[in-house]
């Protein structure tokens, strides 16, 4: 019955929801102009919602914390928004925008998350974590003094050893198309198999992990149940698939408090529902819109309970809710369909706002329609991303979702192994110091001499690079593998990947920062001379720089070659090193707001940045130093390889609304052109800010004036007004591309 | 062959159609007392660059310049560079490059002939149209001028026109009206005001020189618009 009108396919034999799409879906390549206006009742429900986060705000961004329970699929009463007629239904604990504690992770980092906010952990909670084993303890029995060290200076930062590691996609769908019912029984049916089999470390470790699946898809069932609804069986109906597959979401964001939990890719698989339904007469397009709009409050109302620190790495309270849109199937049509555009028009009925982490997968095929409309929502909202399409389908396939914000995988397929990132320009002063560290007087790596030219020498200090790198990607590998094995034992995505496939693809995702500084420095002293600068004590701590050099992101090969290279040379060096269950390998060039932190921990380096001044995120060329215009620059960090960096490679890109054209049509074209240039060139990310450098200005004095102000900084959207001062006074210095 | 480059910006929309590489060429015969680039100027800065260099670097932008964009030659005056010019331009025609120049109109030879016949597009920037105020303005001559733009219609070369909007100078609706009237044929595409800023300033600043406009204020963007709704409607 609820799949009534649907097209038969392998999706009808076993769990395949790509073949599902792939079958039913609906391309649109028309424009936006069928959209609906929101409703007043959801307009009623919004201006609630608003009240809430002014209120939150007020409250320090923290409006009320549960410090009795532990946060899980079924520790609280079930939560409403009594007297807004809600369409769909879940809230993560009683009341919104109350947050849920979460210790598995690490019971220190909520303990200090609640006092940071005015609260105190309950004793009952305490109590319970003195018999438990944490994550976070887990991790710290095994940690090396030397990995400690690496830790505590800030080569390797942001590690997932304290909280959840994140990055899982649940495929959400699966409830929604099968039931959980179904899901169950195929998972039963893979435990019985396994048993079967000999029974060793690894299927004894599967098979346990069989059983949390299963007993949490029977807790996921059980709330539903709270709320009326039978997600035993598949969704019948437009509301109940949005209702399913938000329910699988919100299991994972009560049992889980990892950094990025994404949603997937949603929006398509729901138009199939919709399509059917309209067809039917049983809905319209206010009523569709009405069900999208009421989806997006829901998810936009998602929280975790985080610590200061972790807000310094991570700023504006981001949950990386990323919902992936459009891109081309398989078969040549594309993926775009109405609802692609309902998940984008929620930014016109709702407002901006940096969640969900809206990411349009583009491709040079998609049609002109979409590409047009997406390029005016981002010059009206800077609230959306771009991944290249054509770069990643012929890898992942036509139903891959983005975990976080630039890391690809198929939905219920792959998983990955998060490990945030390494300090590249940190890592050069200690190999020229011989692994001493200046900033906190530290041995911290092999010890060598401190390299003693007048004048330092490129392949000398290539080499001794080098050499440095492969210890960093030595201990690299081994605090992931003793991070992710703890994280499996101790705080396993019981929900999550029960919604995967029981056999999955593992990666292990790397993370370099300040690669731009370090291909700055090294530019330095292969063109210039550079002279090392020694303290008292003899280490090298700054540079005198003669003469002028290349600088990254103005297209010139000399010193894009460097950036290539060293991306080339550290995945090649982390593959040397085996990794826990046979994860890939994969490396991002990603830094979120970390950039600002790690530059905080970092000397002076030899292109002319001071110390403790901020990287440029990301992929990004220095401020600045792009002196040819924003297409020079795009075209620099469209070098780097992705099949070296294939946990992504991110790029902001701030341009004011004049250099784009004088009016709205012209400008939106142009955007499109850019994006088709960039990504023609297999370049893979682009977040894109159309404003007017005064305006943050203004809004870093007068945050009242601009409640919804939304920016796109390395890999996800953020609200101006949540960023730390210093954070927003480095947005501002950003390279704002402007053609007077 | 060798140019001398004051800067590119890889970004621009404003001259040209699409997206377009601006190529600002170093050295300028006039002496606007507007002008926001005053460091294009003198035929001594900048950079020289090959022709090999300056093809490269432009072929590099080809991506994104789809079926609307291209290079736009600007200055300084870039005809001053002509045959330089012309010979780096043979070779973008070939790779079917749409080439715009953006020039005051102020000089003339047989390079300056060939360049504009093998152009996709001029901007032609008209700083006034009454002589006198042309001279005072800028120091150079309307009459050649003129001429240029005569052999712009005579053999319908696309061109568009355009004029800084100056209060109290070039902001008459006689002048304004004189502009449309004198510019009309059949190969103009566009005509535009583009109102005075003085985002420039500080260059000139930078340069130790004095602008003899440092004390008319920017023209107002909306009264620009309605001149170019008076001027659309001559």
């Amino acid at each position: 019955m609820a799949w009534n009108g649907f097209v038969k396919g392998n999706w009808c034999e076993s769990i395949d929801v790509q073949n599902f799409i792939a079958v039913n879906r609906t391309p649109y390549v028309g424009d936006q102009s069928f959209l609906e206006a929101s409703t007043a009742r959801t307009d009623r429900l919004m201006a609630y919602f608003n009240a809430l986060k002014k209120e939150e705000a007020k409250r320090g961004g923290v409006l009320d914390i549960d410090t009795e329970r532990v946060s899980s699929l079924l520790s609280y009463p079930k939560g409403v928004m009594a007297g807004y007629d809600e369409i769909i239904f879940g809230l993560q604990t009683d009341q919104p925008l109350k947050r849920g504690v979460n210790p598995f992770g690490g019971i220190r980092m909520a303990r200090q998350a609640c006092e940071a906010y005015g609260y105190q952990l309950s004793d009952t909670v305490e109590e319970h974590f003195k018999y438990k084993t944490t994550h976070n303890e887990g991790v710290f029995r095994v940690y090396s003094d030397e990995i400690k060290a690496m830790r505590k200076a800030g080569v390797i930062t942001g590690l997932p050893d304290a909280y959840g590691r994140g990055r899982v996609i649940g495929d959400y769908r699966r409830i929604a198309l099968y039931g959980v019912d179904y899901l169950i029984e195929q998972k039963r049916i893979d435990k019985k198999r396994i048993a079967d089999g000999p029974m060793l470390q690894h299927t004894i470790q599967l098979s346990e992990e069989l059983y949390k699946q299963i007993d949490f898809l029977k807790k996921l069932k059980a709330m539903a149940a709270e709320y009326g609804h039978d997600i035993g069986k598949p969704a019948v109906d437009t509301v109940e698939a949005v209702q399913w597959t938000y329910y699988g979401y919100l299991a994972g964001i009560k049992e889980q408090n990892g950094a990025a939990m994404s949603l997937g890719r949603v929006s398509t698989f729901i138009d199939i529902y919709a399509e059917r339904d309209m067809a039917e007469g049983r809905y319209d397009e206010k009523a569709i819109q009405e069900i999208i709009d009421d989806f997006v409050i829901k998810l936009r109302m998602a929280r975790q309970l985080r610590t200061p620190d972790y807000n310094e790495l991570f700023a504006g309270d981001p949950l990386w809710v990323t919902e992936a849109i459009g891109g081309m199937g398989l078969d040549g049509k594309t993926l775009v369909t109405k609802t692609s555009f309902r998940f984008l028009h929620t930014l016109t009925n709702l407002g901006p706002a940096p969640e969900p982490n809206m990411t349009v997968l583009w491709s040079n095929d998609l049609p002109e329609g979409f590409k047009k409309y997406c390029a005016e929502l981002s010059i009206l909202t800077d609230a959306i991303q771009y991944e290249n399409d054509d770069l990643m389908r012929p890898l992942y396939g036509d139903d891959y979702g983005i975990a976080c914000c630039v890391s690809a995988m198929k939905i219920g397929k792959d998983m990955q192994f998060f490990g945030a990132r390494s300090n590249l320009p940190k890592t050069f002063s200690i190999a020229l110091n011989g692994g001493y560290d200046t900033m906190t007087a530290m041995q911290i790596g092999p010890a060598m001499q401190v390299m003693d030219d007048e004048v330092l020498d490129f392949d000398k200090v290539w080499a001794r690079l080098d050499s440095y790198l492969e210890w960093l990607c030595d201990k690299y590998v081994n605090t992931m593998n003793i991070i992710h094995f703890m994280h499996d034992k101790y705080a396993y995505e019981k929900t999550q990947m029960a919604l995967h496939d029981t056999e999955v693809h593992r990666y292990m995702a790397f993370g370099i920062a300040g690669l731009s500084v370090l291909t700055d420095s090294l530019s330095a002293i292969k063109y210039a001379s550079v002279k090392p600068i020694k303290n008292a004590q003899g280490y090298i701590t700054d540079y005198e720089v003669t003469g002028d050099f290349p600088k990254y992101g103005n297209d010139l090969d000399e010193v894009d070659s460097i950036a290539v290279a060293l991306t080339d040379s550290f995945i090649e060096k982390l593959k040397k090193h085996e990794t826990y269950r046979q994860a890939e390998h994969t490396v991002s060039i990603l830094t979120i707001t970390s950039n600002v932190v790690y530059g905080i921990k970092t000397d002076n380096t030899p292109d002319g940045r001071r110390k403790g001044m901020p990287f440029a995120p990301g992929a990004n060329p220095m401020h600045g130093r792009d002196k040819n215009g924003a297409l020079a620059s795009l075209n620099s960090v469209a070098k780097l390889s992705f099949d070296s960096c294939r946990d992504g490679i991110s790029c902001t890109f701030s341009i004011t609304p004049h250099t784009l054209g004088t009016v709205i049509d012209t400008q939106s074209e142009n955007l499109v052109n850019i994006m088709d240039g960039y990504f023609g060139q297999q370049a893979h990310h682009l977040n894109v800010n159309v404003l007017n450098r005064e305006k943050l200005v203004d809004a870093m004095e007068n945050p009242d004036k601009y409640p919804n102000l939304t920016i796109r900084v390395s890999g996800y959207a953020v609200n101006f007004n949540q960023l730390s001062r210093r954070q927003q006074e480095e947005v501002i210095q950003r390279t704002y591309h402007e053609q007077l | 062959m060798l140019l001398r480059v004051h800067s590119i910006e890889t970004l621009g929309a404003l001259d040209g159609p699409g997206i377009r590489t601006v190529v600002f060429l170093q050295g300028c015969p006039l002496r606007c007392g507007y002008c926001h680039n005053p460091d294009t100027w003198s035929y001594e800065a900048g950079k020289m660059m090959t022709e090999d260099e300056l093809f490269r670097r432009i072929l590099r932008m080809k991506p994104y310049f789809k079926d609307s964009g291209g290079v736009t030659f600007s200055g300084g005056e870039p005809l001053r560079q002509a045959p330089a010019l012309l010979s780096l331009m043979h070779r973008l025609k070939k790779e079917e490059i749409h080439m715009a120049i953006d020039t005051s109109g102020a000089v003339w030879s047989q390079a300056v002939d060939e360049v504009i016949h093998l152009a996709d597009l001029i901007l032609l920037d008209i700083k006034h149209t009454n002589a006198d105020a042309f001279f005072q303005l800028t120091g150079g001559q309307l009459k050649q001028v003129l001429e240029f733009l005569d052999v712009l219609k005579r053999d319908a070369i696309p061109y568009w026109i355009r004029q800084v909007t100056i209060p109290g100078i070039t902001d008459s609706e006689a002048q304004i009206e004189q502009l449309g009237k004198i510019t009309a044929s059949d190969s103009r595409e566009r005509i535009e005001l583009l109102p005075f800023h003085k985002m420039g300033m500080t260059k000139w600043e930078k340069l130790g020189i004095s602008c003899p406009l440092a004390d008319v204020a920017p023209m107002s963007a909306a009264v620009t618009e309605q001149l170019q709704i008076y001027l659309s409607n001559i």
